[in-house]
């Protein structure tokens, strides 16, 4: 399950006024009709239910009261919050009377002066409810930009003041009204809403934005394929805007990439009120609509075919080694029908179909084929085998009684862990698992250890897998062997992911749980790994080799704390790195406070990708461009590069990913290895703090040790220093688009979106960086090639938190709530602190001439007692925090 | 133009204090401690309801006006084991639960008795014992479920409305204020709609006197569905609740403590406010009893105050003395859960939680 900042739909069938069905069935007494229209709302993927009773023959309040109750009866209904949505106060109150979950309001606003206003909006506090707070005042109701974001303004300040009503609780509408009307004033109703929208969310921190979208295409009512279309162009300008949620029908919602490119046009044209002709264009279109249905025609791409005239298993054993899909479900179904070969669809599978894998297997293991081809394989092998599904279905219906189905070599239940979003290297362990004829269960991301461990109970797992990328999630590893061991569980334990280590995993795993806990270093170890551990006849001899190995660096690492020396704090804070800070260069930037781009256009982000770590995510390891000419892997890199061209073309094209940033730049001093951030020059009121730790290890001389705080002024300089911060996202869309594949069982090209979206993600803050050295003016005149720039040939620095300079996550909270993150660029915080979506990057950015990137390495306990004192943090939670780079 | 807000009250520093210092401890049952002492009808009755119309054993809240020794010992008790707090013997004395007795009436009566009775047994405690004692005044579920049909085929209809839930808790509430209560706690609470009626009372409590006593808030997951008996899962009750703005938050009864882990664990994740977890003795068994030992349920509590889960930490039915002091031993080891900094985000629940941030 994902939080975050997903865009909410609130299904709006239960809305009397909007939904002749309802009204006919509410007014009819047909309950049973009522709730089936609900039950549909939330089967179609409604977050939230609006219902309004509103109607002149209706008495709202019983009513109101009868339906919420008869919903809470359903369970399948019920499990959404309530929108009540009514005009009427007293059928509000009426309804609030009746949800024990927290639910909205719709709505409340200045119509009726403020005593009024405050007076419900202190009882809905009292209620525990969310409100919609319209954009109407005394004087009616706000339809231009200047007027909305007044009135709203205005709403924000009373209730957060005056009633103490919680921010994040209130929810404006702005008000969508009808555009194409044929009145003039008319025509900027939209863009007056999203700039509206844009603005609310810039300055009113928390609050949301939503609308009744079917408002504004009221013009052409009686004509649905031109509604649809408009609601859907409303909905992707509204939602680039800022827009939260809308009130909309869940089970019709139009897709804007689907809309032909001539209607999408003209659409566009009315909403963004392009020219002045927009609504007569887009009507006479609308009328000759229904002519102009077409099919698109895709390109084919012609290829050597002879392949074709072989016999059907080598046909199959071919798709799989070259990863051919075209073809796959024709030639299953030939070998299907082939019974006196095949008697059973299963005998396809454990013959032709793992006689191929078992090739790709084996030249996967001699180094001839690579991770990206063996993905392209499995999705071949998955596809055949969903063909193939029903058909054993069918024979395990009919064989009720005859046993022997198809047991897998072993059954894998695999998870990223709680508080962890990172998946890639996860799903291709999997990927290598399923083609290998292991049964994978994978559990997804953020998966709390009691689901982990019930799962591998109840399916009976073979094997447990664990993975994670941020530091967090070494300790939850942890908890996981612990809780492992506490409730009994006797499965093998494989530990994997890019924080993990076999040093870690043999020093505070392993210790944890007495079954076997192995950590797999990439996913061509992961099979022999897991065959060994499944096969009686070698897993004594692989167990007690890798428990050996284990001791030996239990041992090791004992040694080497012992031998390492590590400075006293106070000597290690003497030999920090000297600035002369009378003379030193400190540029002042352009602005102080934040500033956002949402979105930055893709096509401007794509010269900035590093490609070298993209192929470090497939296991091809090299420098690029060099590792394109490779003599081992130049031949797979040069395919998988273009392929990821490709992919990123048509991201670009269809804008499938939206990236967001903001940067801030803000007054500051280092105060011993701390920075505060002020509020503006006067430096009289710190807006935050932010925490650095020291490096500690003993160094030659004439080598420093460094701490980030070194890089800004200190506050007896009497100079005033600007610290940036940055967080950027290329992140929403990720993971849809992802997902849209393995629909289809590609998982190739899943995880192929997912390495381009964290790409684009580091590209973006490379493309930012540059953004903010322009706006400190040393940009200006850098004159640096793009291969320099990728190269970091700057000046300045940019480390995130969590990484080697700053390897406290704790630092990315404070961070996050002054760029005001969550609302500037829908990035959100796990309870781990790692951003969701994925693919996204923060951090902070330091001028200074002479900063660089370094590594914090090992601490000494003199230095985490002292720096949980300056965070005002227990001990114990800032150890958790930085357990992995305790020295003690 | 607006009423000023309640001031709050002195003893929410002092408790906000005492629970950031060290995990704090509850008291155990009350119910099994009077049920230990097999008194009898006539002992319930006392003289003054000797010839009250229905029968009155089994009434334990009637025991502060009738037995008001045995209560005030049983505080004593408690607070020697080891016991921060107390709570009220008043978990039924709403008028909606004693209608069963015929007893609506005593409602106010009850209330001021029994939080008086626990006053006195704390500060007489705290005098020997050379540290604070406090009480909790307790507000129990009553009999009634609002957000549920007790008739399956008229699912439309509700036994009790919210309005009445809250008069009937702004009447409880009034006279434990006034009886000197430290805190209030709702608990055991297996209808949220229930209990948002009651967090409504308080609020308008806290207007009427001025002074707003720490809120303590306690659900009942009722099996390993991880659910309320209404059918909320731990996380939409939680945004079910956080309006009113908790000293704590925690989960009671039902289960032990073994089964309640995972939503504890849950709980303290989320809460942006005190974590507290008192659990039966585990669960009943064939006979209504109750059989872990002191040991057993320190062995658990004392896991969770290990993760860094509690705050406040205590004993539901089937627990005695014995079993405080075991698990306050368990548990003193332990530093108390620090409240963690959540980013905002809108919290709304149905029967599940949906967050948007």
């Amino acid at each position: 399950m994902k939080q975050g900042s997903q865009f909410l739909i609130v299904g709006e069938r239960t809305n009397i006024t909007g939904s002749p069905k309802f009204a006919k069935a509410l007014k009819a007494g047909d309950w049973d009709a009522c709730l089936a229209i609900a039950r549909q709302q939330v089967e179609s993927g409604a977050n939230v239910i609006d219902i309004n009773v509103d109607e002149a023959l209706i008495e709202g309040e019983p009513t109101m009261v009868k339906f919420l109750n008869l919903i809470a009866a359903e369970p399948e209904i019920s499990k959404v919050p309530v929108m009540l949505d009514s005009s009427k106060w007293s059928v509000l109150e009426a309804g609030l009377k009746c949800l024990q979950g927290k639910g909205i309001v719709n709505s409340i606003s200045l119509k009726d002066g403020e005593p009024e206003f405050l007076r419900r909006a202190r009882l809905l506090r009292r209620y525990g409810a969310a409100a919609v707070v319209m954009a109407f005042d005394e004087q009616g109701q706000a339809a231009t930009r200047d007027e909305k974001v007044r009135i709203c303004t205005r709403a924000y300040n009373l209730l957060t003041q005056e009633v103490g009503f919680p921010a994040e609780d209130i929810i404006f509408d702005p008000n969508i009204l009808t555009v194409a009307t044929g009145i003039e004033e008319h025509n900027n109703y939209a863009v007056d809403f999203f700039e509206a929208t844009k603005i609310i969310k810039e300055t009113l921190p928390y609050a949301k934005v939503s609308g009744g979208v079917s408002n504004v295409s009221f013009s052409f009512r009686g004509n649905n394929p031109v509604r649809e279309a408009i609601h859907a162009v409303f909905l992707y300008h509204a939602i680039r805007a800022g827009l939260d949620m809308a009130i909309v029908n869940a089970g019709m919602l139009g897709v804007y990439e689907e809309i032909a490119p001539d209607l999408l046009e003209r659409v566009e044209d009315v909403i963004l009120n392009r020219r002045p002709d927009g609504t007569e264009r887009l009507v006479t279109f609308a009328e000759n609509l229904k002519a102009a249905q077409g099919g698109a025609s895709k390109t084919e791409i012609k290829e050597d075919l002879a392949w074709r005239s072989l016999p059907v298993e080598a046909r199959l054993s071919h798709a799989l080694v070259k990863g051919i899909d075209t073809f796959i479900e024709a030639d299953t179904e030939e070998a299907r029908q082939s019974t006196a070969k095949y008697e059973r669809p299963l005998h396809i599978i454990e013959g032709p179909l793992m006689n191929g894998m078992r090739i790709v297997g084996d030249l996967f293991g001699a180094g001839k084929m690579f991770l990206p081809q063996v993905v392209k394989s499995a999705r071949v092998m998955k596809k055949s085998v969903a063909y193939l599904t029903p058909f054993m279905e069918e024979e395990k219906r009919q064989l009720i009684a005859g046993g022997g189905t198809a047991r897998p070599q072993g059954r894998v239940v695999m998870a990223t862990v709680k508080g962890d979003v990172h998946d890639i290297g996860k799903n291709i362990v999997g990927v290598v698992l399923a083609c290998n004829n292991y049964e994978v269960v994978d559990l997804g991301v953020m998966v709390p250890c009691d689901k982990i461990l019930a799962t591998a109970r109840e399916r009976q797992a073979d094997i447990i897998g664990l993975s994670g990328l941020i530091t967090p999630s070494l300790d939850e590893m942890v908890h996981v062997a612990k809780e492992m061991k506490r409730t009994g569980l006797n499965l093998p334990l494989l530990i994997g992911g890019a924080t993990t280590s076999a040093a870690h995993t043999a020093v505070k795993v392993a210790p944890e749980y007495d079954e076997p806990v192995v950590h797999v270093l990439d996913a061509s170890r992961v099979i022999g790994v897991v065959s060994s551990l499944l096969n009686p006849a070698n897993k004594p001899k692989f167990v007690s080799e890798t428990r050996e190995k284990q001791e030996r660096q239990r041992i090791e690492f004992a040694d080497r704390r012992g031998a390492r020396k590590l400075l006293p704090l106070a000597e290690a804070r003497a030999r920090r790195q000297p600035t002369d800070w009378a003379t030193v260069d400190i540029p002042r930037p352009e602005f102080t406070g934040t500033r956002v781009f949402d979105p930055v256009p893709l096509d401007e982000i794509v010269p900035f990708i590093d490609w070298g770590p993209f192929f470090s995510a497939w296991e091809l390891h090299g420098r690029f461009p060099d590792i394109l000419k490779d003599n081992v892997v130049g031949e797979e890199a040069t395919k998988l590069y273009a392929e990821a061209q490709e992919m990123l073309a048509r991201i670009v094209a269809e804008k499938r990913f939206v990236a967001k940033a903001v940067i801030g730049f803000w007054p500051a001093n280092a105060v011993g290895d701390s920075v505060e951030v002020y509020a503006d020059e006067s430096r009289a009121r710190v807006l935050e703090t932010f925490h650095f730790l020291r490096q500690q290890n003993e160094k030659p001389a004439g080598q420093f040790n460094h701490c980030l705080a070194d890089y800004i002024a200190p506050k007896e300089s009497g100079r005033i220093d600007f610290l940036g911060g940055f967080a950027v996202t290329s992140g929403h869309g990720v993971d849809e688009f992802a997902k849209e594949f393995e629909a289809v069982h590609d998982d190739y090209s899943s995880i192929m979106a997912k390495a381009l979206g964290d790409r684009l993600a580091e590209a973006l803050a490379e493309l930012m960086h540059k953004r903010a050295r322009d706006f400190c003016g040393y940009g200006k005149t850098e004159n640096l090639a793009m291969k320099d720039i990728i190269r970091e040939k700057y000046r300045g620095i940019r480390p995130a938190p969590g990484y080697p300079a700053c390897p406290d996550h704790t630092e990315k909270p404070p961070l996050f709530d002054l760029l005001q993150a969550p609302a500037t660029t829908g990035i959100t915080l796990t309870e781990s602190h790692a951003m969701w979506p994925a693919s996204s990057v923060s951090g902070m950015y330091f001028n200074h001439p002479d900063s660089k990137y370094f590594a914090v390495g090992k601490l000494a306990k003199d230095q985490v007692r002292e720096y949980a004192a300056r965070k005002g943090q227990p001990i114990e939670l800032t150890e958790k925090w930085l357990a992995p780079y305790l020295d003690y | 133009m607006s009423a000023p807000s309640p001031i709050l009250s002195p003893s929410t520093a002092v408790l906000r204090a005492l629970f950031s210092r060290r995990i704090a401890i509850l008291d155990g049952a009350m119910g099994t401690m009077i049920q230990d002492r097999n008194l009898t009808e006539a002992q319930f009755r006392g003289d003054r309801f000797k010839d009250h119309p229905s029968d009155l054993r089994g009434n334990n809240d009637l025991l502060s006006l009738t037995q008001p020794a045995v209560i005030e010992e049983i505080h004593a008790a408690y607070f020697e084991s080891g016991a921060d707090l107390v709570e009220t013997n008043t978990f039924n004395s709403t008028s909606i639960s004693q209608a069963d007795y015929k007893m609506e009436s005593l409602v106010p009566e009850l209330n001021l008795a029994a939080a008086k009775l626990a006053r006195r047994a704390a500060d007489r405690s705290a005098v020997k014992l050379g540290r604070p004692c406090f009480v909790a005044g307790a507000l129990g579920p009553t009999n009634r479920t609002a957000s549920m049909s007790p008739d399956v085929n008229r699912p439309d209809f509700r036994a009790v409305t919210f309005d009445t839930l809250v008069a009937a808790y702004l009447e409880q509430a009034r006279a434990l204020a006034a009886g000197g209560v430290d805190a209030l706690i709702v608990e055991t609470i297996f209808d949220t709609l229930n209990a948002k009626a009651a967090l409504f009372a308080l609020e308008q409590l806290f207007d009427e006197t001025g002074v707003r006593l720490p809120v303590m808030i306690s659900v009942t997951i009722t099996d390993a569905s991880g659910r309320t008996l209404s059918g909320q899962t731990v996380g939409a009750f939680f945004n079910s609740i956080r309006h009113a703005r908790p000293f704590s938050v925690g989960i009671n009864c039902a289960l032990g403590g073994a089964q309640m882990r995972p939503y504890l664990e849950e709980l303290a994740g989320i809460a942006d406010c005190f974590v507290s977890c008192y659990p039966n003795a585990g669960l009943p068994n064939a006979f209504g009893g109750y059989d872990e030992s002191p040991a057993d349920m320190a062995k658990v509590l004392g896991d969770f105050a290990a993760q860094g889960w509690l705050n406040m930490v205590g004993g539901c039915c089937g627990s005695t003395p014995a079993h405080i002091t075991a698990i306050a031993e368990a548990v003193r080891p332990f530093p108390a859960r620090s409240i963690p900094d959540l980013t905002p985000s809108m919290q709304l629940s149905g029967l599940e939680a949906l967050n948007v941030a």
